[in-house]
């Protein structure tokens, strides 16, 4: 909380109006970027502790400093194919906004990149992929030095539902 | 006065709720016709500090309420007015009232006027019957409110002569002029009849008179205060200015000299006499009763045992008024605190001590650090246990709304109930506590309302006519049990039966056991209720129970006898915070088990192994045959061995079932602190909670109730999976 509190103090006099920062990460060789508002911190891999009857993108829970934190694989997450852990593989911990109020989630991305000041005006609504899953966690395409970023968000991207077997009916369980 | 009183007003709304509890328990402990003056001075005590506090916060409504409701207390407390039903009803109607008015104005809202103002009236119409006195407007309303009505009309005129040597007593009559002055319009005529020729004039002595005529909104209080310092050098005398038939007792010069000095400490008696045709009599009653009032350390002087009383019961309300709505602050006793400081100064000295051992150590003074590190074990464990304590309340606090819901639902219903409350001291969590508050409200409802008969239904069954609700609560092991019971007509088997199966709940076929049939009043939407009431009836009641109780960890069974009663038993864990935890290992993953739900642990022996259908195996125990939960499995984890005899079997209590969890191994007990995972994520099923490990890694805590409901599902549709085919590859 006190990174991303930190820059919230001060971004407003550093970055220019319609401007906004990102943080970038590359996954599969394709550079993704989060609000850097969001970011909570960013820490080493470290092994977690599995939680049962969830997705497996789901990896378990670490400790962050007495808080308990999920952590998510955006890999399997997104489908893609999974790589073993290596040096750079990073967890990057995010700050959540959901219909229950804040939460702390943790996602593993193969390695972060840069932080980036991109203006709203350059940031382009992705295509319609028609009923790919994806998009609507997608949200925008953003050129920067000539690179493509695809633009996640974040509430999107790990809102209570997504985070759940639907398959098992949760209803009757308890 | 500009001084800042905001900062009290959170602290006077804390106390007079306090005091309407103490005076609604207090009422509920009034026996009709036999006035127990403890008890209506228990009563009147907290109205009057109520009255007394709302004054100096300027709440004149709730001082003007109060006030009548005192006078009634006030006549009851003398004897001069019978403690009937009635006067208790309107009493506890009363309460409600200030109730109201005081989170009115708490929150900022308005309250319901009328329904007050209506109450208000009954306290009046009820002093009107009785009462031959007009109620005494007690001293500190009158001051702060400036009470117009009593106040003697338009001014008063003043005589004052004052004997010769009023100079050498220090006094000025022009400072006392002036300070007259200031309070309305002031005109002086000057009496220059006994001033000697110039000759023999002392310059020290004083030869004057003066008549003086005040105009405006002046008590004679205030009056008199001025000339307080003259009274005995003077002859005074001060007459309201409005042609009053009545000759009053000021009269005499000689005698209202007097009489003022007795009067100085009855200012308000004093008041009233000058609007009203006193009688002498009424007057000395009341200068009585006002003395009383106003002088508290009298009343504790002269009841010492009570006071004791008072504060025991001060101090339990105290802690139950921290219920309240916004429970950010919690009283905690002082010993309590006083402990805590104690364990935290040992905690210093160990780690100092420690700390030492550490700058220059060897391994000669290994023994010496194993001692250090033993002794801040035990400081920790005293430590956290002590805090915990802070957050334990007893339960009385959410027991003691029982007594007045009973006394209004049984006449409701016109029913005969006794309420039998124990265990009130036995101490839980202050979030249990609150969390347990409803559902409890709703066992003692649905208790009244479907449980006990009418007086009329029990005289026929041969039962006496009152029927008992018994709330007991007891601590077990790691738990707090509460217990509802009554001894009324019990459940309906074969009602609830017939209800299940209308309802599809239950085939009719089926053949269920006493147990299975009541736990169906648990189910969503169930009511036996022929009529539905207000009260209770509508099936939303026992599921909402159940899910709430489940929710803070703990169960609730329900025992029946026809015709004998229904008893509710709830179990709860005493803290929600802290757990005795069997830590367990299955592969590289160490879940806790809760300690208070684990029967034994044992080595498997294959002869007690049996598979039913090639799929459930059960492992007998004795008598019993119990379901194996292969965990790993359950849990989707690799674990060290799949052969039951090299692992060991937990056997766990949870739902009212009994299971065997296949474990590798058993790692040790100890507290763990819970951490809850919906917090972050969500709530998974079988896991109750997470804690952090002495190395930092996260554990899981089980959820033996879910578990169990878990496991059935899955070995329900365990048949396709490819644990079941190796399963069956293994055994073949």
């Amino acid at each position: 909380m006190d990174i991303g509190e930190a820059i919230e103090a001060t971004s407003g006099q550093d970055v220019a109006v319609g401007t906004e920062q990102y943080l970038t990460f590359i996954m599969a060789d394709e550079e993704y970027g989060v609000d850097i508002l969001r970011v909570q911190e960013i820490k080493g891999w470290d092994t977690a502790t599995p939680l049962p009857n969830t997705p497996t993108y789901v990896k378990g829970v670490i400790n962050l400093r007495g808080t308990i934190v999920p952590i998510i694989d955006l890999r399997q997450r997104f489908g893609l194919d999974t790589v073993p852990y290596g040096p750079t593989t990073v967890v990057i911990v995010l700050k959540v906004l959901g219909e229950i109020g804040q939460r702390i989630v943790g996602i593993v991305v193969d390695a972060v990149s840069e932080v980036y000041n991109v203006s709203t005006d350059d940031l382009k609504t992705a295509p319609d992929f028609g009923s790919s899953v994806t998009t609507d966690v997608v949200k925008g395409l953003a050129t920067v030095e000539e690179k493509m970023i695809i633009v996640l968000d974040v509430d999107q991207l790990l809102k209570d539902s997504e985070l759940v077997i639907d398959t098992e009916p949760h209803s009757d369980a308890l | 006065m500009s001084f800042d009183l905001t900062q009290f007003l959170q602290t006077f709304y804390e106390e007079s709720f306090e005091g309407l509890d103490a005076m609604e328990s207090a009422l509920l402990n009034l026996d009709v016709g036999d006035t127990d003056s403890e008890t209506i001075n228990t009563i009147f005590r907290a109205a009057h500090s109520i009255k007394g506090g709302s004054a100096t916060f300027g709440l004149g409504q709730v001082g003007e309420f109060t006030h009548g409701l005192e006078t009634l207390l006030d006549q009851m407390r003398d004897g001069r007015r019978s403690v009937d039903q009635q006067a208790v009803d309107l009493l506890l109607r009363s309460v409600d009232c200030l109730r109201e008015i005081l989170t009115a104005l708490k929150d900022s809202k308005d309250f319901d006027a009328e329904r007050v103002a209506e109450v208000g009236k009954k306290i009046e119409a009820a002093l009107g019957v009785e009462d031959t006195a007009t109620p005494v407007p007690p001293n500190d309303v009158a001051a702060t409110e400036g009470a117009a009505s009593i106040i003697a009309a338009k001014g008063w005129e003043i005589s004052f002569r004052p004997h010769v040597h009023l100079f050498r007593t220090g006094n000025d009559p022009v400072r006392m002029f002036r300070e007259l002055e200031s309070m309305g319009a002031l005109s002086v005529v000057v009496d220059t009849a006994a001033l000697p020729p110039f000759a023999n004039l002392d310059p020290e002595e004083s030869y004057l008179a003066w008549g003086l005529t005040l105009e405006g909104d002046i008590t004679k209080t205030q009056v008199e205060e001025v000339f307080e310092w003259v009274e005995g050098d003077c002859d005074l005398t001060i007459e309201p200015m409005a042609v009053d038939e009545t000759v009053e007792l000021e009269a005499a010069p000689g005698v209202e000299t007097q009489a003022v000095q007795e009067k100085a400490s009855t200012p308000t008696a004093e008041a009233e006499n000058g609007g009203l045709p006193g009688s002498a009599e009424t007057v000395s009653e009341q200068t009585v009763v006002e003395t009383k009032h106003s002088s508290p350390a009298l009343t504790s002087v002269a009841h010492p045992v009570d006071e004791r009383q008072e504060q025991r019961r001060g101090d339990d309300d105290r802690r139950q008024s921290t219920k309240s709505a916004d429970s950010g602050s919690i009283r905690v006793g002082i010993t309590k605190v006083d402990a805590l400081i104690n364990m935290v100064g040992e905690l210093v000295i160990t780690q100092s001590m420690l700390n030492q051992l550490g700058e220059d150590f060897d391994m000669s003074r290994l023994a010496k650090l194993q001692e250090g590190l033993t002794q801040l074990e035990r400081n920790t464990r005293e430590l956290q246990e002590s805090v915990m304590q802070i957050r334990m309340l007893p339960i009385s606090f959410a027991f003691n709304r029982f007594p007045r819901m009973v006394h209004d639902l049984s006449q409701k219903f016109g029913k005969k109930v006794e309420l039998r409350l124990s265990g009130e001291q036995t101490e839980l969590d202050k979030t249990v506590m609150e969390k347990i508050g409803d559902p409890l409200v709703h066992l003692v409802r649905n208790s009244l309302d479907h449980g006990l008969e009418t007086p009329e239904a029990r005289r026929e069954l041969g039962k006496p006519e009152t029927g008992l609700l018994h709330l007991n609560a007891y601590h077990q092991g790691g738990n707090i049990v509460i217990e509802i019971s009554d001894d009324g007509a019990g459940l309906n088997k074969e009602r609830i039966l017939a209800k299940a199966i209308e309802r599809g709940l239950v085939s009719e076929d089926e053949n269920l056991s006493d147990e299975r049939i009541y736990e169906l009043i648990f189910q969503a939407g169930f009511s036996t209720a022929e009529a539905v009431s207000d009260i209770s009836g509508r099936g939303v009641g026992m599921d909402v129970v159940r899910r709430n109780i489940k929710d803070l960890g703990g169960t609730i069974d329900v025992t029946s006898l026809d015709g004998r009663g229904t008893t509710f038993t709830i179990r709860l864990p005493l803290t929600l915070a802290i757990l005795d935890g069997q830590l367990v290992r299955i592969g590289e993953e160490t879940y806790i088990i809760p300690l208070v739900s684990i029967v034994e642990s044992l080595q498997i022996r294959s002869e007690n192994v049996n598979i039913i259908t090639g799929k459930s195996e059960v492992y007998q125990l004795r008598d019993n045959y119990l379901p194996i939960v292969r965990l790993y499995a359950l849990f989707d984890q690799v674990p060290d061995n799949t052969v039951l005899e090299n692992g060991l079997l937990v056997v766990v209590e949870g739902e009212g079932q009994r299971v065997g969890l296949f474990v590798d191994d058993l790692l040790g007990q100890q507290q763990v602190v819970i951490k809850s995972l919906e917090t972050n994520y969500q709530r998974v099923e079988g896991v109750s909670g997470a804690t952090i490990l002495g190395d930092g890694t996260v554990a899981l805590i089980l959820d033996i109730g879910g578990l169990i409901t878990c496991s059935r599902r899955h070995y329900g549709n365990l048949e396709n999976t490819k644990w079941a085919s190796a399963k069956r590859t293994a055994a073949a």
